[in-house]
């Protein structure tokens, strides 16, 4: 009945989520200490090389959609149209991004932190501190963008609403913080708890928001109906050809071909992995320190955002499948 | 401002498919071509066509109608497909109101066609660029054609000419006519994408009959009387005359 | 695609005319070419058929050219192989040749009977024809038996022309159409151009068939009627008609034998027949103008048409001698007194009032819708008329009327009630084409027994004619069947298009005798065109006890890799329609119009695939080398350099200047129909877009039964030899005929015993109401259903599969099923399911549809395919999915007291009992494999043909790869 998720789609987001997530994570702890209510640092080696594992995600992300693209090597021509796609966006702010991220990165690596100026009274500004500030506008951007891609389109009514851009940033950044804090656990021991304890946070925020959407999804009434599909006022209408046999490309872009039963499963599923099992390790984690729940609460959630996403796409009703039910 | 557009007729369209594979005949080896079929001689063929023919059953027996719907790019006025396009290789040309797709610009990331509410984008699997109706473009303007060919393929090979085509921002159109007067409507007009094309409904001819039309006077029937004939023994001149 | 528009460069292109084919329509094409390759097909504009449209077949030729089931070699069975393997190895035409004209001299000097020539879906019966009479076998048929002849009989035995490609409904003029039982029919273009502006004129379209698609979508009303049972209708119409006197009188009285007195002394050898005014050795074929009416205005009999007489229609009278008499009108309304509309009601499940106001919208518009032409003619009395007239009320009906054994006789209803609303070939209703009106019977007429038949000598007769009276029949002293399909004999004496369907059962049966070499071109017998398709297909490979096969030799000639050409000895791969010379003759199925004569060419548009030869020429050479008298000089030197030469010069008597083309005739090409050959004729029909129309004077295009200057002009012409009036058969005397010999009345030939029942009751002189044959045989509590076929409009028959741009429209077939019916079996809709009838089972898919009427299951003709046939892969839907509702159908009725093995046809007319067949449906078993039985052993590619087909096929013309 729905519009079949590609899986080069799903990791985009999923990935660029992690990527985006972990950066904000890793910013949001050097600002922290900055303003000092966090105590102590992780040392540059921790941000250089949390830097370059966000980019890394943000990389796999960029390299998986390429697979989505009929002509890659013609990729570049998807910035040109800005002013009215968000795809084009998307497109324009990732690799600003990135290059933030990777600025950042070699920034903290180079320990290029000699204050460029003093803001207020004692908030001394370095060029890390710029890199990331930019990056984290670049980072929200990527993700209004990512989010609007699917948020803008009207008829795609699961869709279009601004609960979508806040998943994208909630799920993101919890999948993020949940990575810093294993990370952390790992590398700047620390700072585990604050990671961890935002990853619940946000996770729980997610939750919410995820929830609300899927209920506001759950009593949509389609706007379209075969009535004004085919503009023939009648109760009873049904298809008897959809016009071809053999599939076409509207069939198997907007069809997932998967029972209503599977989808509640791959619902439960998400829902667990993404938000409960995470929440469990997370608290276990965090209590305990052990790198490795921390770790394993972020491959849960996200294999959880896997379902989520695939989920997100498989609900969403394409009203052009109104004209693609019946063959005969 | 022009916007060429299709006008079709559910009134007389028998569902054919003539304009479905003459589509795809003239386009696969013109501008919009190939248009490549994936399993020609296999399980499942299927292929990229530029318009296609459904059937729907309206009712239940024995008021059921059976409709014949074509569709293809319907040409919108504020086309959604457009704007989301990040490469602007989907345009809608200014001077007819045309949307096309730009192949050497397309990507192939699909998005136009998720924008699209009507189903009619079709990205070539082989080419890996998206494809549409293009209204024929490279038949309505080629001067090397004789005018009342510079149609779309689609139009001229219409049995029923259940296909119009024109400019529905003219109001003398044929097509603007046939909107205003045979009730034409626009299809999904819930989304404000205000599609150029125009679908025309079932219209009925019914017959009454009245009684007094069955009881006439030149009934045939009355012929078949005999003619009267006096008996032979009704009185005649014969008895009161003698010439 | 880029921004900037590209325009095709029409300098590089090459444009050509010609005729389509990929249906029977045959519209005419324009086909642009480039770099050699086909670039586009389009409708031609000028061409009278199709105006410049074009349908979804004909757009699709390009898929037919370059399709991989082209077969491109001449193929032998290999030696040692079993028929039916579809192994074969590639010959010369040399040695296809050498087989061929040895096999065939031999048999032609012995018993030329034993060869048979039957040919399907083509259109070019009228050399076939030649060849084979010119062979002196009888044993000659086209695909009409099983197609329609119910459809050409019924109506050309009542009216002299037909529906079909003889004639039609002029729906320019009509202000209500009736459509009965048709889905797409031959006049597929012409008829959506008519239909769409019939509907925009405001005309009110009637549908009568069980399902409603295509047509039948856009009535604006459907009468969803029981399959079989249109009699019943028709019968009622006619009744309601006549009861509220809403018939035509003055047109009943001149045109047609409603007035005439029918002798009812039952006592006499002319009992049911027209009493006459001298009864002297009746010469040719015309009703001669000697029967009698009661006039009115004298009470006394007079001569028809006796100028001032006023016949009575009606009434009971008795000749001086006391001879009873009744006019046939009299006949007709006793007859159908009690076919009253709530009688009709119980059978067609159509509404008593349904009916009866369907009658009255017939009646009423026809009275009272008249149109007046202001066109003077004159009649063929000599009186002049200065007008024409006509009673808006046309129809049309196909198949489903046809394809029913009872057809004929529900084909004479419909002719009738036509009749009696007055609107043959009169404006706004039915319009002959020429060369109809025919004399009713026509003329032609076959060998009348055995000694028409014999060694080295063309056929004395025709092998397909008109039979008018028992004598006409071609059977022995005994009464037994001359022919391989029993026509012409007292099985179905009237099957004036043969019963190609039983031939394979009768031959392999050697009932009446064995055959030694089947010829079939063009037909896929071992398929779609057959009934009872898994043991047909075994007959022809079963052998004799001494090993030698039943039917010794099959000669196959098809273009395509067709589940036909895999039981060939000999394949004969022919060209395709743009590879050949080609004509649409008039001395075959015409393609004429309303307003005169058209006939049309084909011409090669590109060359010939590999090696493939048109059959035009195979016949050509084949009857040059056996030398048969029409290919050859009177010294058996060779006639005729091939095809093209022979249709310039060919004449059917020497200096008769009638030849195949009736365009551009004579020495410059200055005359038209009749002329000396004229040696750039082919080149006139190319300069003029491929078709030659010719329009009549107006005076000449209506009332052609009776039209005078028409008649002469048609007799000048020779398209008839007698220019007499053709009288509307409304009582049918040969009909009668036939029945007085059943009884024993007459002194002539009569029916074998165990058929003299069957005769007796089917020979009706006027339209009866009977279930179909196999119904009257089937336990219909068991099999409840009736199951049918219709055509898709964008399939042709089997022949599109092999089509990559059709096939996608259609895969696979479902039956429908209306839900309530479906429901009741517990069948789902999209399930698997079981239907069977007392011949067999097929397993398919079911789809609802709430546009069947609930006792009908229905499917689209042809789509299920054998594996690996048709260029298609072993697991193409088409075999897996897609089933043939062929095996549900019998060749054969179950025994009963006519006969074991009597064909399960029209007992009249030989016509194919297709839609007859009764079956029950249930679910399949949820362990069952999804997929369609019975299965076949896949087929794999022959010799010639490419033998791995692409994965993706991206055509462009121009490119050169589709070579
Ligand atoms: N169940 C059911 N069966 C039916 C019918 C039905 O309504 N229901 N309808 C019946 C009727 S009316 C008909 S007419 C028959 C038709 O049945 P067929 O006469 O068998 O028609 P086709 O299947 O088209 O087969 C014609 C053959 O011609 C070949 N062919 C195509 N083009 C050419 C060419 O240019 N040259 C040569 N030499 N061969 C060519 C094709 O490959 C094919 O093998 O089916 C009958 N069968
Ligand atoms: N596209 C396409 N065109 C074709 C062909 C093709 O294969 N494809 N084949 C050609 C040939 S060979 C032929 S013979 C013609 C045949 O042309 P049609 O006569 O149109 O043939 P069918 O498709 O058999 O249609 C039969 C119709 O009769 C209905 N019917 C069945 N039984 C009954 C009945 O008892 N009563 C009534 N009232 N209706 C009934 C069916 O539902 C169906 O709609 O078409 C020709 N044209
Ligand atoms: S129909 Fe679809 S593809 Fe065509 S203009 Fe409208 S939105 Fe765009
Ligand atoms: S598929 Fe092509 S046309 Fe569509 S949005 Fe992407 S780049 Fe634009
Ligand atoms: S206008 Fe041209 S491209 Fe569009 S549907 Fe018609 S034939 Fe196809
Ligand atoms: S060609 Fe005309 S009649 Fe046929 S399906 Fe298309 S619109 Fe309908
Ligand atoms: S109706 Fe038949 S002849 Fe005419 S274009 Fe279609 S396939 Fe060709
Ligand atoms: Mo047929």
């Amino acid at each position: 009945m729905t519009v079949h998720p590609a899986f080069s789609v799903i990791f985009l987001t999923t990935l660029i989520g992690v990527g985006q997530g972990l950066f904000l994570a890793l910013y949001t702890g050097q600002v922290y200490a900055l303003f000092h209510v966090l105590s102590a640092q992780g040392d540059r080696q921790f941000y250089a090389v949390g830097s370059m594992i966000a980019l890394a995600f943000l990389i796999a992300g960029l390299v998986s959609s390429f697979f989505h693209l009929g002509h890659p090597e013609r990729a570049w021509r998807s910035a040109a149209q800005w002013r009215t796609s968000w795809l084009s966006r998307e497109v324009i702010v990732l690799p600003g991004f990135m290059a933030c991220v990777f600025g950042y990165g070699v920034a903290h690596y180079f320990g290029w932190n000699v204050p460029l100026f003093t803001l207020g009274e004692t908030l001394q500004v370095d060029l890390i501190m710029l890199i990331g500030a930019a990056g984290t506008l670049l980072c929200f951007a990527l993700f209004v963008s990512t989010g609007m891609i699917y948020a803008c389109l009207r008829f795609l009514q699961e869709w279009h609403t601004p609960l979508t851009v806040i998943n994208f940033i909630l799920l993101g950044g919890a999948s993020g913080f949940a990575l810093a804090a294993g990370y952390a656990a790992l590398a700047a021991p620390a700072l585990t708890g604050f990671y961890a304890k935002w990853a619940l946070i946000i996770t729980v925020l997610a939750f919410v928001s995820r929830s609300a959407s899927l209920v506001r999804n759950h009593k949509l009434k389609p706007k379209s109906t075969l009535q004004s599909a085919i503009g023939i006022r009648h109760n009873v209408i049904a298809q008897k050809s959809q016009g071809f046999m053999g599939g076409s490309f509207n069939t198997r872009e907007f069809f997932h071909g998967k029972s209503a039963a599977m989808l509640r499963s791959v619902k439960w599923l998400f829902i667990a992995l993404t938000f409960g099992l995470p929440f469990v390790f997370l608290t276990w984690g965090l209590s305990s320190s052990n790198p490795g729940l921390l770790l394993m609460a972020f491959f849960v959630q996200y294999a959880g955002l896997i379902a989520e996403r695939w989920f997100f796409f498989a609900q969403a009703n394409h009203p052009q499948n109104l004209y693609y039910q019946t063959v005969s | 401002m022009t916007q060429l557009a299709l006008v079709i007729d559910l009134n007389v369209c028998v569902g054919c498919h003539a304009c479905v594979t003459n589509c795809k005949e003239w386009n696969t080896s013109g501008m919009a071509g190939p248009l490549s079929d994936f399993n020609p001689y296999g399980a499942d063929p299927t292929g990229t066509f530029l318009n296609r023919v459904q059937t729907f059953e309206v009712g239940t027996f024995p008021n059921t109608e059976t409709v014949h719907f074509p569709k293809s790019c319907l040409h919108c006025e504020e086309p959604p497909c457009v704007p989301v396009c990040p490469t602007g290789a989907s345009y809608k040309r200014k001077e007819d109101g045309i949307v096309l797709v730009d192949y050497d610009k397309c990507i192939g990331c699909k998005y136009c066609s998720w924008a699209c509410p009507y189903g009619v984008r079709e990205i070539d699997e082989k080419q890996k660029v998206m494809k549409k109706c293009t209204l024929c473009v490279d038949r309505i303007y080629d001067m090397g054609l004789p005018e009342k060919e510079r149609k779309p393929a689609c139009v001229l090979a219409c049995p029923t000419s259940a296909r119009l085509f024109g400019d529905v921002h003219d109001p003398e159109s044929a097509v603007s006519v046939a909107i205003r007067e045979s009730s034409g409507y626009p299809l999904m007009p819930e989304w404000g994408t205000k599609p150029s094309n125009h679908y025309l409904p079932r219209r009925k001819t019914q017959l009454r009959i009245h009684d007094d039309e069955l009881v006439r006077a030149d009934n045939p029937l009355k012929k078949e009387r005999l003619l009267p004939k006096p008996d032979k023994s009704e009185p005649s001149l014969d008895d009161v005359t003698s010439w | 695609m880029s921004a900037e528009i590209q325009f095709d460069n029409h300098d590089k292109q090459e444009v050509k005319n010609t005729t389509c084919y990929m249906c029977a329509c045959r519209c005419g094409i324009r086909v642009t070419l480039r770099g050699g390759e086909v670039r586009y097909i389009q409708g031609n504009p000028d061409h009278p058929l199709n105006q410049g449209v074009i349908c979804a077949k004909g757009s699709s030729g390009i898929m037919k050219q370059y399709s991989p089931a082209r077969l491109t070699v001449p193929l032998r069975r290999k030696p040692g192989s079993e028929r039916g393997a579809n192994e074969f190895e590639a010959i010369s035409w040399d040695e296809a040749f050498s087989m061929m004209e040895e096999r065939l001299a031999h048999i032609r000097a012995t018993d030329p009977k034993k060869f048979a020539l039957f040919t399907g879906r083509d259109q070019m019966q009228a050399l076939t024809g030649l060849f084979a009479k010119q062979f002196g076998t009888p044993n000659y048929a086209a695909h009409g038996g099983f197609c329609s002849v119910n459809m050409a009989a019924g109506m050309i035995y009542t009216i002299g022309g037909s529906f079909w490609e003889f004639g039609g409904p002029d729906l320019d003029r009509a202000k209500l159409f009736v459509m009965i039982g048709t889905a797409e029919d031959h006049h597929s273009n012409p008829m959506k151009i008519a239909l769409s502006k019939f509907k925009r004129n405001g005309g009110r379209f009637i549908s009568i068939n069980p399902v409603r698609t295509g047509y039948s979508a856009i009535a604006d009303e459907w009468v969803p009627i029981r399959p079989g049972t249109d009699g019943a209708l028709l019968l009622a119409l006619n009744h309601e008609i006549i009861r509220q006197g809403l018939y035509d009188r003055e047109f009943l009285v001149q045109y047609s034998n409603a007035a005439e007195l029918v002798n009812l002394n039952d006592a006499s050898s002319e009992f049911g027949m027209f009493v006459r005014t001298e009864v002297p050795e009746e010469e040719g074929c015309f009703d001669p103008q000697n029967k009698l009416w009661w006039d009115r205005n004298s009470d006394k009999p007079v001569v028809t048409h006796t100028a001032g007489a006023d016949p009575f229609l009606l009434g009971e009278f008795k000749l001086k001698d006391g001879t009873p008499l009744k006019p046939a009108f009299q006949l007709l309304q006793d007859r159908v007194k009690d076919y009253t509309p709530e009688w009709a009601e119980g059978i067609t499940g159509i509404p008593a009032t349904t009916i009866r106001r369907l009658a009255h919208e017939m009646g009423v518009t026809a009275r009272d819708q008249r149109i007046e032409l202001p066109i003077a003619w004159t009649d063929t009395w000599g009186k002049e008329h200065e007008t024409v007239t006509g009673n808006p009320v046309a129809f049309h009906a196909m198949r489903g009327l046809a394809a029913h054994s009872n057809g004929f006789q529900t084909i004479r209803s419909l002719a009738i009630l036509m009749s009696l609303l007055g609107t043959i070939d009169r404006p706004g209703g039915f319009r002959h084409k020429v060369p109809f009106p025919r004399p009713i019977p026509p003329c032609a007429k076959t060998p009348k027994g055995p000694e028409g038949v014999r060694p080295n000598t063309p056929l004395d007769g025709m092998a397909l004619g008109w039979p008018a009276e028992p004598d006409d029949l071609f059977v022995d002293e005994k009464g037994d069947p001359v022919r391989i399909d029993k026509a012409f004999s007292w099985e179905h004496p009237l099957a004036v298009h043969g019963l190609m369907h039983n031939v394979i059962t009768n031959a392999w049966r050697g009932d009446p005798y064995s055959i030694d070499t089947l010829l079939i071109f063009m037909s896929n017998m071992a398929w779609n065109s057959t009934m009872n398709t898994v043991s047909v297909r075994d007959m022809l490979n079963d052998k004799r006890e001494d090993g030698e096969y039943k039917i010794p030799f099959l000669i196959v000639c098809d273009a395509f890799h067709s589940e036909m050409t895999a039981f060939a000895d000999l394949v004969l791969p022919d060209t395709s329609y743009l590879e050949r010379h080609d004509v649409m003759s008039i001395l075959d199925r015409p393609i004429s119009e309303f307003d005169g004569p058209v006939d049309a060419v084909r011409i090669p548009i590109v060359p010939p695939k590999g090696d493939c030869k048109p059959f035009q020429e195979v016949l050509i050479e084949l009857g040059t080398r056996l030398k048969l008298p029409a290919f050859t000089q009177k010294d058996g030197a060779r006639k005729y350099r091939d095809y093209p030469d022979f249709i310039v010069n060919y004449e059917t008597e020497p200096g008769s200047g009638i030849g195949f083309l009736a365009g551009w005739r004579g020495k410059g090409g200055e005359k038209t129909m009749r002329g000396e050959p004229n040696p750039r004729q082919w080149e006139m029909y190319a300069q003029n877009g491929g078709f030659f129309h010719h329009e009549l004077p107006r005076s000449y295009q209506y009332m052609r039964n009776w039209n005078q200057g028409y008649l002469e002009w048609a007799q000048r012409n020779r398209i008839t030899r007698y220019a007499e009036p053709i009288s509307i058969h409304i009582y049918s005397e040969v009909l009668q005929k036939f029945r007085l010999a059943a009884q024993g009345k007459t002194d002539g030939r009569q029916p074998p015993q165990h058929l003299k029942k069957r005769i007796e009751t089917y020979f009706d002189p006027l339209p009866f109401y009977y279930e179909t044959l196999e119904s009257q045989l089937t336990d219909t509590q068991k099999y409840p259903l009736n199951a049918i076929t219709q055509r898709p409009m964008a399939m042709y028959h089997s022949w599109d599969s092999q089509n990559a741009w059709l096939r996608q429209i259609h895969a696979h077939n479902f039956l429908f099923v209306n839900p309530k019916t479906a429901a009741a079996q517990g069948i789902a809709d999209g399930g698997w399911m079981w239907a069977e009838s007392m011949h067999g089972k097929v397993r398919c898919m079911c789809r609802f549809s709430e546009a069947v009427e609930p006792g009908t299951v229905w499917t689209w003709n042809a789509i299920g395919k054998a594996a690996g046939a048709w260029g298609l892969d072993a697991d193409a839907n088409e075999a897996k999915k897609g089933f043939l509702l062929n095996h549900l159908i019998g060749e054969e009725l179950p025994a009963h007291d006519a006969g074991a093995h009597l064909s399960n046809s029209d007992p009249i007319t030989g016509q194919a009992g297709w839609f007859d067949v009764r079956v029950r449906i249930y679910p399949a078993g949820p362990e069952e494999p999804q997929h369609t039985s019975p299965q076949f052993e896949p087929l794999k590619p022959v010799p010639g043909m490419a033998q791995k087909r692409p994965n993706w096929f991206a055509f462009f013309a121009g490119k050169g790869d589709w070579k």
